[in-house]
């Protein structure tokens, strides 16, 4: 089943076209890695697709149903942009934890503010409340750091925090993750507990698609490989094809130079 | 003699106290409200936000207490002196200005520190699906306390001194408690010992702020 269907996304910033028409599907279950040199736009796509840019052109497509399309971009409201995001969770490059909350509050801080009304009965409130807490132990524990419920950000290391960052993401219960370099802040020997971490995740069937410099994670992770290179889809295939049999002379160029040995 | 001294710089520094709390409770949401004014998106709101700005920081607020309190009556006829003859209109009147004075003050403390919160945490808050009230109460404004406590603590400081200007509309506060002792019997420690509760109150004030920051250093950030 198509989950996701991008067509024709552009974006300018200025007089820089960084995006000059992506277009993608993906099945449910898939996961998708982005790869290209910086400045190719890989993260200003997934910007886009979570709607922190919005795009000049083309459409969003999730479950058949169009939820955005640029030509109609002036009349969506806020409150529309709001709800739409929700199909997409997004873990950041510099994770972007909250510094003032500890882990568990981290986690737990958006779904409260989601289902919580003002007007509920204290009981209810309270019912939600100890729901939502199960649920982000349980998201911490499929990240393996049950324990760090209570420490603050400052007193984890990037790559705890990064995981937090992607349970985080999990409570909001969306469709499709998006990872932006989601190892690109962390020291070398970090790296792999994250990555283990979204391995677990396609495991267990989750959507995703990682934007990513890690090429041994590409390959060994991803369904498919997308090699983007100014700002459109150079070439986009299973990793087998990506990365033993690029058909394009960039892709080629991109992979020796990132060190990929063939 | 002692005792009277003391029992009238009381009588002054109750005044001090009420002109300084007051101020601080309409200043420090209203400096917010200026503060997204100074921000706004919206050109012309910017502006003439920043203008205001300009003109109450650029002028004495000596100068902002005699405009407000004699402006009015002066210039557009009695009729249209709104804070009275008595004494609680002389106070509001400070009231007023002092508010008015220090929310432009506070709205730039504001500012500053709200555009050093990482853009990040506002897409955090946003991808997380936040409303932008949400994301700049649940996660955005603690972090900009934290930021500001120091400069904050400087500001509200000086407060505690320029309640004294605010007997140039003859309300009567601590200095003008003191000073009233060199006309009635030439006595000038009165005066000096006014320093005396100024230090104590910000001494106080020193720790409670000192408070606050240990308070928010469980976390950095």
């Amino acid at each position: 089943m198509t989950c996701l269907e991008i067509k024709n996304i552009t974006k300018k910033f200025g007089d820089t076209k960084v995006l000059r028409g992506i277009s993608f599907e993906m099945e449910k279950g898939e996961v998708i890695a982005i790869i290209g040199s910086s400045g190719s736009g890989k993260t200003t796509l997934l910007r886009c697709i979570n709607f922190l840019e919005k795009c000049d052109t083309g459409s969003i497509t999730v479950n058949g149903t169009e939820i955005y399309n640029a030509e109609k971009r002036d009349q969506y409201s806020d409150n529309y942009i709001r709800k739409s995001r929700l199909n997409f969770g997004m873990v950041f490059q510099s994770f972007n934890l909250f510094p003032q909350y500890d882990v568990l509050k981290n986690i737990t801080l958006a779904p409260e503010l989601m289902q919580i009304k003002r007007k509920m009965p204290d009981t209810e409130k309270k019912n939600i409340r100890r729901q939502i807490k199960e649920e982000a132990y349980e998201l911490l524990k499929t990240v393996g750091l049950s324990e760090k419920a209570g420490a603050y950000p400052c007193e984890l290391s990037g790559g705890q925090q990064q995981r937090v960052a992607i349970a985080r993401a999990l409570a909001m219960k969306p469709q499709i993750l998006c990872f932006d370099e989601p190892t690109s802040a962390l020291d070398p020997e970090l790296t792999g507990e994250v990555l283990k971490a979204i391995k677990s995740l396609r495991d267990a069937g989750r959507t995703m698609i990682v934007v990513t410099h890690e090429m041994e994670f590409a390959k060994n992770v991803a369904d498919r490989v997308i090699y983007m290179s100014d700002g459109i889809i150079e070439e986009i295939g299973t990793p087998q094809q990506i990365f033993s049999d690029a058909q394009s002379e960039k892709t080629r160029a991109f992979l020796q130079k990132s060190n990929y040995e063939f | 003699m002692f005792q009277t001294v003391i029992m009238s710089l009381n009588e002054g520094f109750l005044k001090t106290l009420e002109i300084f709390f007051l101020t601080l409770l309409g200043a420090l949401p209203l400096g917010l409200i200026i503060s997204f004014g100074s921000m706004s998106r919206f050109r012309p709101v910017k502006w003439f936000v920043k203008t205001i700005v300009w003109v109450v920081r650029g002028t004495p607020l000596m100068l902002q207490l005699l405009i407000i309190f004699y402006g009015p009556g002066k210039i557009f006829g009695t009729q249209f002196n709104i804070w009275g003859t008595g004494d609680i209109g002389r106070n509001v009147a400070v009231c007023v200005a002092f508010i008015i004075n220090y929310a432009c003050y506070f709205s730039e403390i504001y500012r500053g520190g709200i555009e050093s919160i990482p853009r990040g945490q506002y897409e955090a808050g946003q991808v997380l699906g936040m409303t932008k009230s949400q994301v700049f109460f649940k996660v955005i404004l603690m972090q900009v306390v934290k930021r500001i406590i120091p400069p904050m603590s400087n500001e509200i400081i000086t407060l505690v001194k320029d309640t004294s200007l605010a007997r140039i509309i003859l309300v009567y506060e601590i200095i003008w408690a003191g000073q009233s002792f060199i006309k009635s019997s030439g006595a000038i420690w009165p005066l000096f010992f006014t320093g005396i509760y100024y230090l104590l109150f910000n001494g106080l004030l020193t720790v409670v702020f000192g408070y606050i920051e240990k308070k928010l250093d469980y976390y950095r950030g």
